[in-house]
């Protein structure tokens, strides 16, 4: 590594002093004084989320209202925490989404286990689980901070299904494979 | 009015005293939130501004302003301070520990009874100094008792049985009798000035503000214009003196936790933080006396003249009362400023090393002190002669 010498040059007479430095300082504090200040005043403003955030897990349903989840349990199974506890039950027959069977009869993620991983969402065959924008989750006791499927629900709503997969697996029964 | 002038001297005093203790010790508390605030301004955040009285809070308008100021932050902090366990280590010397804070209020609360706020004429058409106590001792008094502070530091720290606190007061203590040898050197030119050779000698701070304002060249001229040296020494001794950034030794809370009060809490340590502010008031004020013109609006403009001239305007403002209102408010800006350049220079420069402290107070700021007498001395000798 080749060596540059740099030569320092010896500070004049004013800056010795260090007044000339001090009063370009109380410049710049008194500038930035009279700006407005940069501070989010959380509860009031919110920052915005970006994309793809992973916040709170969330059940979600499909444009038609149907509930996604089917119970397989691959999120309970792959949760590291082990923060999830999926019941399965079943869809009652006479429902126009029988054909699916199973839906969860309790589905419990206890957010004082989570670690906001993601795996979940990554190992849903469904896509019915998502880790969405809500970042701030408080609550007075531990039960509070379990949330349940209604719960779960509410906080997921409804996202865009670009593939509707029941609803083609009805079809093509129905049809045969024409419908596809 | 005639009332209390036929009260017993005594219940005068004590009345005159009460009220401007009454004054300064909530300007004192107020400075540290105006401390907060703006040194939340400077670093760009709005500082403490959530804080509201629950049963004003619907009043509109003014109340929210008030709440954005922090202004019931302040009353919190306070209530706080006289609430809370007030906490007694172990190790301590009791007796010591517990007089320090009440040594650090007395010299910082008895200073204003020198200072003189603002003058009037009385019925005799004489002009009268608003002050408590004015003797012709003056600035000599204020110096004098102000040192005391240094008792209520060192006092703190070595009670305190503590490495931190004391090594604090060490540094303090060392700090402040430094800088008094400078600060001492460079009023004196502004009293040779001052006192007319022949004359009867004060140093009487009315008398320093009355050769500030006339309407002649040297007699209106502010002392800070003509002796830019001796203000300039006295302001960086002055900011030495108590103990504020960038010379702020006794509590260098990076190297020593919280200098000479670390283990002070609740209302013991909230009785150092107002000595300190009060400190802060009387420095400024005594500034602004000596170097700024006191009460005076502007240089070559003296307040006799502002208030002769709004009399042929407005019916009242020859009463004396107007008058003395005028200047107090006139000298509670200009310390107001300095409280604030206080302030500003704290958010602004870093602290000096303790090497660096001793240094400029000793090779630097003294020599130039020196430098700066012998040539004012010589000059006035040259205009006086």
């Amino acid at each position: 590594m080749a060596v540059i010498p740099v030569s320092r040059k010896p500070l004049t007479f004013a800056e010795r002093t260090y007044i000339p430095q001090i009063l370009g300082g109380l410049r710049i504090t008194f500038a930035r004084m009279i700006k407005p200040a940069e501070t989010m005043e959380y509860p009031e403003q919110r920052p915005e989320i970006p994309k793809n955030y992973r916040g709170v897990p969330t059940l979600v349903k499909d444009p038609n209202g149907r509930e996604k989840c089917v119970s397989c349990q691959l999120c309970e199974f792959v949760c590291p925490p082990k923060a999830i506890r999926i019941t399965p039950g079943e869809i009652a027959p006479d429902s126009p989404t029988a054909h699916v069977e199973k839906a969860p009869q309790a589905f419990d993620i206890d957010m004082l286990r989570c670690i906001y991983c993601g795996l979940c969402q990554e190992v849903c065959p469904e896509e019915a689980i998502f880790l969405q924008n809500q970042y701030s989750m408080t609550g007075l006791t531990r039960a509070e901070m379990v949330n349940h499927k209604d719960r779960l629900y509410e906080l997921g709503g409804t996202l865009p299904d670009q593939h509707h997969k029941w609803d083609k697996k009805k079809a093509a029964e129905e049809h045969g494979s024409a419908a596809h | 009015m005639d009332f209390f002038f036929q009260l017993p001297l005594w219940i005068q005093g004590a009345v005159k005293g009460l009220a401007v203790i009454a004054v300064l010790f909530p300007l004192a508390a107020a400075c540290s939130m105006a401390e907060r605030k703006i040194s939340a301004w400077i670093q760009g955040r709005p500082g403490p501004n959530r804080t509201v009285v629950p049963w004003l809070a619907g009043i509109p308008i003014i109340i929210p302003f008030l709440q954005r100021l922090g202004v019931f932050q302040l009353a919190a902090d306070g209530g706080k301070f006289v609430f809370k366990e007030d906490v007694v280590p172990g190790h301590v010397n009791k007796l010591y520990f517990i007089a320090a804070p009440i040594l650090a209020m007395i010299p910082a609360l008895s200073t204003i009874t020198i200072v003189p706020f603002g003058a009037y004429f009385d019925s005799a058409g004489q002009l009268v100094p608003l002050v408590l106590a004015n003797v012709d001792i003056g600035l000599l008094a204020v110096l004098a008792i102000s040192s005391l502070g240094v008792y209520s530091v060192i006092l703190a720290g070595w009670a305190s049985n503590s490495k931190y606190p004391f090594l604090g007061s060490i540094r303090a203590s060392a700090q402040l009798i430094s800088y008094e040898l400078s600060m001492t050197l460079s009023v004196l030119p502004v009293f040779l000035w001052v006192n007319a050779p022949g004359g009867q000698g004060t140093l009487s701070l009315f008398a320093v503000v009355q050769a500030q304002s006339g309407t002649g060249f040297f007699n209106g001229l502010w002392l800070g214009i003509w002796m830019p040296v001796s203000a300039f020494i006295f302001l960086v001794a002055l900011f030495a003196e108590t103990n504020r950034q960038p010379f702020d030794m006794a509590e260098s809370e990076a190297d020593l936790v919280g200098g000479f009060h670390t283990e002070y809490g609740a209302f013991k340590w909230s009785l150092f933080f107002v000595a300190e502010y009060a400190h802060m008031i009387v420095g400024s004020g005594v500034f602004t006396l000596l170097f700024l013109g006191g009460w005076n609006p502007l240089p070559w403009i003296p307040l006799t003249r502002v208030v002769h001239g709004l009399s042929h305007w407005i019916s009242f403002a020859g009463h004396p009362l107007f008058m003395g209102v005028l200047g107090v408010l006139i000298f509670l800006g200009k310390v107001g400023f300095f409280i604030f350049f206080f302030m500003w220079i704290r958010w602004t420069l870093p602290r000096f090393r303790y090497d660096q402290i001793m240094k400029l107070g000793w090779q630097k700021l003294l020599p130039l002190a020196i430098g700066n007498l012998v040539f004012y001395a010589l000059l006035i000798a040259l205009i006086q002669k």
